[in-house]
């Protein structure tokens, strides 16, 4: 499938040739630089209804360095939406003045939602504008997907053939349930590690048992710490405990600091989507196996790679 | 040719009826869920037959309703709780029609998202559920992804 108005709204509709696609175009862009008038002319629209800093700005940058203008919100204090306009409405009067939307939004589905609305344009004789999920409640982040992706490839010159760990709360975070379902399109091993109540939820196990991805289950960093080639933390939330001495106590137990990287290969990349509490100790910032702010700068190249893609700038 | 359905043969536990509907087969206990997703619940004469005998199924449900004489979308909507549906059409005490009901690929509108975080249920937006399995019927949701079994799928109303 060609990219030129396409909507970016779930991992899933993306194929592993597509995936190749997007992050050659991000390195070739990363490499290469910018070219400032590839999106001349064009304008995106932000519209995020919950703020995040790091989506939000590495979509603007992207943005900027091709050369397109961006309009935005961040938070709904002072917009339509605190007077209670719905998504539809906003969506259908952005569509008029924006050649692509980007949105964040805290209800599950909204980014399908816009995707649909400015797709049903099309019968009326308006133009496709193409929709870009930044997060949609606790549903899907793609760009972060993508990111994640390109960010392993990144620094291990591969992806199929490597011994991937996700640790933390893997039962209610999105981006490790959208990466494993990623992860399921290539040849890896994966290694889960949670306490019980926070491990991945049946249907993502099921799923990677049925692609032939050998998946083992784990309680602690130690057991699998010396044989992978990416450590991926996430942050463990207070509020999934009921009480605070279970939660100090498993806080513990998943947190990385340089002691716990000794055994870990030279090769091997820490990576984190952030913002981090305490899961990743500052000492390990400095370790040339930390990556997850090379990691958080991925974000440009991608979403300049997509947004070149889908308003045509790049076919 | 006379209406026999299975229930009234047996003693006529369920009378005959002269012109609607017949829906046979239902797994047992699943008629009165049934007959209120398909709104017959308001005003048209029902019969609703539960835990009778079946030759091929042990026991089953059944639901008679009076002039009234389903569409071939509230058919497959029957088939999201008991594919194993058949859906007798009578006019004048004649079977006129027998259709087995099929699953569908897509429900618009009427079923209500299990998500509760779902922008479905928090603005005004239509729900459209896909079937993305048939052994057991598992039904998504379009906009949030969200799955239920269909036997657990909830319509508004
Ligand atoms: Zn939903």
């Amino acid at each position: 499938m060609g990219f030129m108005d396409r909507d970016i709204v779930s991992i899933r509709d993306f194929s592993r040739e597509d995936l190749e696609r997007i992050f050659e175009v991000a390195r070739r862009m990363e490499r290469g630089g910018y070219d400032r008038g590839l999106l001349r002319g064009k304008r995106a629209s932000l519209l995020f209804y919950e703020p995040s800093t790091r989506t939000r700005l590495s979509f603007q940058a992207a943005a900027q360095s091709l050369g397109a203008d961006t309009v935005w919100f961040a938070g709904v204090e002072g917009t339509s939406v605190m007077k209670g306009e719905t998504l539809k409405d906003t969506i259908e009067t952005v569509a008029n003045y924006a050649d692509a939307i980007v949105i964040r939004h805290p209800y599950d589905g909204a980014a399908r939602w816009a995707a649909d609305i400015t797709s049903r344009r099309v019968a009326r004789g308006e133009k496709k504008v193409p929709v870009i999920n930044g997060g949609d409640g606790r549903n899907e982040h793609p760009t972060q997907t993508m990111l994640d992706l390109y960010t392993i490839a990144q620094s291990q010159g591969r992806i199929d053939g490597l011994t991937i760990a996700m640790v933390g709360d893997l039962k209610y975070g999105r981006t490790v349930h959208s990466l494993a379902y990623a992860l399921g399109m290539y040849g890896c091993r994966i290694r889960l590690v949670a306490p019980d109540q926070l491990q991945m939820p049946p249907h993502v196990l099921s799923y990677l048992n049925s692609r032939g991805v050998e998946c083992t289950l784990h309680t602690s960093i130690e057991e699998i710490i010396g044989e992978v080639d990416i450590l991926y933390m996430t942050r463990i939330q207070r509020e999934r405990f009921p009480d605070e001495n279970e939660y100090n106590r498993v806080r513990g137990l998943y947190r990385v600091t340089r002691k716990t990287l000794q055994p870990a290969k030279p090769t091997m990349r820490v990576m984190h989507p952030l913002p981090r509490v305490d899961e990743i100790s500052v000492d390990v910032d400095d370790d040339s196996r930390s990556y997850y702010f090379k990691q958080a700068g991925n974000g440009v190249p991608i979403r300049a790679a997509l947004l070149a893609m889908v308003l045509g700038g790049i076919s | 040719m006379n209406v026999h359905t299975e229930g009234a043969k047996k003693g006529m536990i369920v009378s005959p009826i002269e012109n609607g509907t017949v829906i046979d087969h239902l797994p047992p206990g699943r008629a009165v869920r049934i007959a209120q997703m398909l709104g017959l619940t308001e005003g048209a004469v029902v019969i609703i037959g539960q835990n009778l005998k079946s030759t091929k199924y042990g026991r089953k449900d059944l639901i008679k309703v009076e002039n009234r004489f389903l569409t071939d979308e509230e058919c497959s909507r029957i088939a999201l709780f008991a594919p194993n549906a058949t859906v007798n059409i009578i006019r004048n005490s004649e079977l006129v029609e027998k259709r087995k009901v099929s699953i569908p690929d897509v429900v618009e509108g009427i079923a209500v998202c299990s998500n509760a975080n779902c922008i479905t249920n928090k603005e005004p937006v239509p729900t459209r559920m896909l079937t993305v399995c048939r052994s057991p019927v598992t039904i998504a949701c379009h906009y949030c992804g969200y799955e239920v079994r269909a036997e657990d799928l909830r319509f508004r109303g």
